[in-house]
């Protein structure tokens, strides 16, 4: 099955740049791990919430808005895209990720195929 | 013609769970699992008056369920895949077949892939204990509703929802792997803790099912032992409700009214039930490996094997209930500490750790806190601050029998 895991950083942690992630000892066991067995199809890491914008429409009008329009403890700073047996499976390789292991969170959710 | 009734409605206690988690592995179909085992039940009846009961009910119904699996797979034309798998099977675990044993492995994998399923710690909790109670005991949505004092239309909610979230989740039909296995199985026996809970500490009204939950509950527990004999807090969790429940019959009088431990009729208690609880228990305790159900089932020990009230040994229990708080550092289990501290080394020494439960607030609301107090303080022969503490826990108390006990202490206590 393939699942999207929603990558989530604490607001105001810290805001790693991808080539500071590729050299963070941190990450660096987690990507080779994932690498490795070949389970992670795509993905990306986002820019800082500060740089979002947020799109809504009411009647004819477009509203724009500074960053996510939520407040939140927590915001998607990056997603991976992954193809794993089940959700087990998907349990285990979010926990051993670094954001988790670092104070965020990862959101686990099955595409919808 | 009533034996035969009879039989069904024995096979469906023991065999539900083990049909229908038998033709879920089969079909990967929940719904489709419920239906062909309620279809085989239906026929059952029919069939057994007719033929006498079988030999062994479970793998008839198993095998009748499958055939039927088996037609609507058919009929829906599903891949060819499944439908050999569900073939193959209906062919060779069938009651027919020499090799077939009904305590075969496989058969009890597939009960306890159900509880685990069923007891996923991505599923909330709540659909944990409704899926259950549907799935493994066989309850009607109507029926786990009433338990649970919902409405019928949220309850059967629920259970949609979880076993869409099975599906579409990709939650695994398995018993989890070795490593996960410890943390997995805490989860489970708190399911069937909460169950017998339920259906013994009644939060509210008065419903015959309830008692129906704690039978539930205490045959979830044999199955969970037989099919995990080596873990001591499986045992613990069986021998705790086969201990509690050998007093249920005593808790209340005729009259509804709630008698305590002291007060209970301990000639009426389940004396059977008290000994093999007893022997579960130490049967798990010579392994090694504590944990809060085994403690918890010791502290049942203490209060079920004294002779009389007088007997108990309280300090014992005391000393119980502070290893416990190690396990479960809760407030609700400091409360029982101060309980017990006050009954082995007295009121004073009691109130001492009522009162800081007191000072740290965490249990304001909780009508058994004042309730505490009131008792010690009546057995300090302080009446008026105990009156004072009574009727603060019946500002709090929902449930009815409770209320009239608390009510009955109230009234001794302004009468002296």
């Amino acid at each position: 099955m393939k699942y999207v895991l929603f990558i989530c950083t604490p607001v105001g942690g810290e805001e790693l740049s991808p080539a500071q992630i590729a050299d963070d000892p941190r990450f660096t066991s987690y990507i080779d791990e994932v690498r490795s067995r070949d389970i992670v199809k795509g993905g990306a890491r986002l820019r800082p919430s500060a740089d979002a914008t947020t799109v809504r429409v009411q009647g004819d009008e477009v509203l724009l808005s500074d960053g996510p329009f939520v407040e939140s403890k927590e915001y998607v700073a990056g997603f991976d895209l992954i193809e794993v047996a089940d959700l087990d499976e998907a349990i285990a390789l979010a926990s051993r990720h670094p954001a988790a292991l670092g104070g965020g969170s990862v959101e686990v959710r099955p595409v919808w195929e | 013609m009533r034996d035969v009734e009879a039989a069904v409605a024995a096979a469906f206690r023991e065999e539900w769970g083990q049909v229908v988690a038998t033709l879920i592995r089969v079909t990967g179909d929940w719904d489709l699992a419920e239906e062909c085992a309620q279809d085989a039940f239906a026929q059952a009846l029919d069939r057994w008056r007719r033929d006498g009961v079988p030999r062994r009910p479970g793998a008839w119904l198993t095998t009748t369920a499958r055939h039927r699996a088996l037609d609507v797979l058919r009929r829906e034309a599903v891949g060819a895949q499944k439908l050999r798998e569900a073939a193959v099977l209906a062919r060779d675990e069938g009651p027919g077949d020499p090799e077939y044993d009904g305590d075969d492995s496989g058969v009890r994998d597939d009960r306890l892939r159900l509880i685990f399923t069923c007891c996923h710690p991505a599923l909330p909790i709540e659909a944990r204990v409704a899926l259950t109670l549907r799935t493994l005991a066989g309850l009607t949505t109507p029926e786990i509703a009433r338990a649970f004092l919902v409405p019928e239309a949220t309850m059967a909610q629920r259970l949609v929802r979880a076993k869409r979230k099975i599906r579409n989740a990709g939650i695994p039909y398995r018993v989890p792997p070795a490593h996960l296995l410890p943390e997995r199985t805490t989860g489970v026996l708190g399911v069937v803790y909460l169950l017998f809970n339920e259906g013994y500490a009644a939060t509210a009204g008065a419903d015959l099912v309830r008692t129906n939950l704690c039978a539930e509950a205490v045959r979830l527990a044999r199955v969970l032992a037989r099919l995990m004999p080596d873990e001591p807090e499986v045992l613990g969790l069986l021998a705790l409700l086969l201990l509690h429940d050998a007093r249920r019959a005593t808790r209340v009088d005729a009259a509804g009214q709630l008698v305590t431990l002291e007060d209970q009729d301990r000639t009426a208690w389940d004396k059977a039930a008290v000994d093999e609880g007893a022997a579960l228990l130490e049967n798990a305790l010579r392994r090694g490996r504590p944990g809060p159900y085994q403690i918890q089932a010791a502290i049942a020990a203490c209060h079920t094997t004294a002779a009389t009230a007088e007997d108990t040994d309280w300090a014992d229990i005391a000393a119980l209930y502070g290893e416990l708080t190690r396990f479960v550092p809760s407030a609700v289990v400091r409360l029982n500490h101060a309980v017990a501290v006050g009954m082995s080394e007295g009121p004073e020494a009691g109130l001492a750790l009522v009162a800081e439960l007191e000072r740290e607030g965490e249990l304001d609301g909780y009508h058994l806190l004042p309730a505490t107090r009131a008792d010690l303080l009546r057995r300090m022969g302080r009446p008026v601050e105990a009156a004072e503490a009574y009727a603060r826990a019946l500002e709090l108390v929902e449930n009815a029998a409770e209320r009239r006990f608390l009510e009955k202490r109230l009234a001794q206590c302004r009468s002296v």
